[in-house]
């Protein structure tokens, strides 16, 4: 074989030197591609060159041939990092493989069923930035009465807060409690955190509660975002705060819970920093853009609202997602 | 056991020195130019390790033949505190990364068959070997 491609080099070659058209140098370019896909490396490029050179012309002069020998010295270490190129490209692969499976368990691991309950409507919409997803949705629901929904956000991305998660998710199995108070949730889960995760690991969690019967949310949070309520009535929004410290920080936080009453067209949107840290490059999103979004959509169901809210700011961002993007939208219907 | 020359590393010359004796070794056994310089290169990096992590050690160049093929060992043998990490220093990107050159792996590329022996607190032994094709 490499006598082969010393012969077609000697073809491209004596071709050049005699016309020197642009045409060659596409053939010479073309066969450099041959030459990479059978992992010739550029030493041996050279010296295949150097070897032809003598055929040709014979007569060039000493000096020009022990050139040749510094220049291929010189490109082993080319030849050397190319390959550790194509071995790390390879590593890559590998590793891109086990990550979309590491994303199908959590997909598997995470999963949680949206709750039906009388008169109300739930949107959601959840897209990881990365492969995989560091924001968190759980419902808690007894499908009558009471539906709950966990809303959180690792601070960090991809992997390190993927594998997080998953201990919010078991805290969160544990409970098994439709009826719990949020501040009871979020200090259960706080325990639980506090106990397991490093110090340089916090997570923000908004834990809200849908009450049927009475159409109260009632609601506490870790650290995390406010939610919005939007009030029909009076076609205003109001931001839902209460005190409380991120999740894992000390072991014995407390937690505020408040309520609100809910009238029929009132909904709460609960979300991360994905959304209310929109980025185009011009810099953030103001809020203000973002509820006048949600507004313009109030008469839309719940999931519409979401989906659109989300297409919109996909689009204003380019496209390209910073960050961990969820939004949950508790809509009274009736 | 074939013929075998040495040089002892010591200072940044006797990496040159080095390189000079495998060159003309693998010239005289009747490496093409590029093997030539791809064993030259797998010596420099050895040496330089010697001289870089160990301080003093040595480099032999060992020429060998099976059926009728011949080819050349070297051998990088140093008392020096040994490698803790072998897989580490076998990673890709490793040494690249810390400004090393090409390092283990691609000593390992230039050559035919490596093997790496190494005790924390009592040196390393490593030999390559390179078969002329």
């Amino acid at each position: 074989m490499p006598q082969e491609i010393e012969r077609q080099y000697k073809e491209i070659l004596r071709e050049y030197m005699m016309r020197q058209t642009e045409q060659n140098l596409y053939e010479g370019q073309n066969f450099s591609r041959q030459l990479i896909q059978k992992n010739i490396a550029p030493d041996e490029v050279i010296s295949i060159h150097k070897a032809t050179l003598e055929e040709i012309y014979p007569e060039l002069p000493m000096t020009v041939w022990n050139s040749f020998d510094l220049l291929i010295e010189m490109m082993i270490r080319y030849g050397l990092a190319h390959a550790e190129h194509q071995s790390l490209l390879q590593q890559q692969e590998e590793l891109k493989v086990e990550m979309d499976l590491a994303a199908n368990v959590q997909g598997t691991l995470l999963k949680t069923t949206v709750p039906v309950v009388e008169g109300l409507e739930i949107g959601l919409v959840s897209v990881p930035a990365r492969r995989m997803n560091g924001d968190y949705i759980y419902f808690l629901s007894d499908h009558v009465n009471n539906a709950g929904v966990a809303v959180a956000d690792v601070i960090g991305k991809g992997l390190p807060a993927a594998l997080c998660m998953s201990m919010i998710k078991f805290g969160m199995d544990g409970l098994q409690d439709a009826t719990a108070d949020p501040e009871k949730v979020l200090d259960v889960i706080n325990r639980i955190v506090e106990k397991s995760v490093n110090d340089d690991m916090f997570i923000s969690m908004f834990y809200g509660r849908y009450n049927v019967a009475e159409s109260i949310f009632t609601y506490a949070t870790a650290g995390h975002e406010p939610a919005l309520f939007y009030d029909a009535k009076k076609g205003e929004f109001s931001e839902l705060h209460a005190k409380g410290l991120l999740l894992g920080v000390v072991a014995k936080a407390s937690y505020e819970q408040h309520s609100v009453k809910m009238e029929t067209g009132d909904f709460v949107v609960m979300m991360t920093d994905g959304v209310t840290e929109c980025r185009t490059e011009e810099g953030f999103i103001e809020p203000e853009v973002v509820m006048s979004l949600i507004h313009s959509l109030r008469h839309e169901p719940a999931q519409t609202i979401v989906d659109n809210v989300y297409k919109e700011l996909e689009k204003m961002q380019n496209f390209e997602l910073r960050d961990d993007f969820t939004l949950v939208i508790f809509k009274k219907t009736s | 056991m074939g013929y075998r020359s040495s040089v002892e590393i010591l200072t940044e010359w006797d990496i040159v020195a080095a390189r000079q004796l495998g060159r003309n070794e693998a010239k005289e056994v009747g490496f093409g130019t590029v093997d030539q310089a791809r064993i030259t290169t797998a010596i420099s990096e050895l040496a330089r390790n010697i001289y870089l992590y160990a301080g003093k050690g040595k480099i032999e160049i060992e020429r060998i033949s099976e059926g009728g093929t011949f080819g050349i060992t070297i051998i990088a043998s140093d008392e020096g505190p040994g490698i803790p990490d072998v897989r580490k220093v076998m990673q890709d990107g490793f040494s690249t990364s810390g400004g090393l050159g090409a390092g283990m792996p691609g000593v390992k590329r230039l050559m035919d068959n490596f093997k790496l022996e190494t005790v924390v607190g009592e040196g390393t032994v490593i030999k390559a070997t390179k078969w002329i094709r």
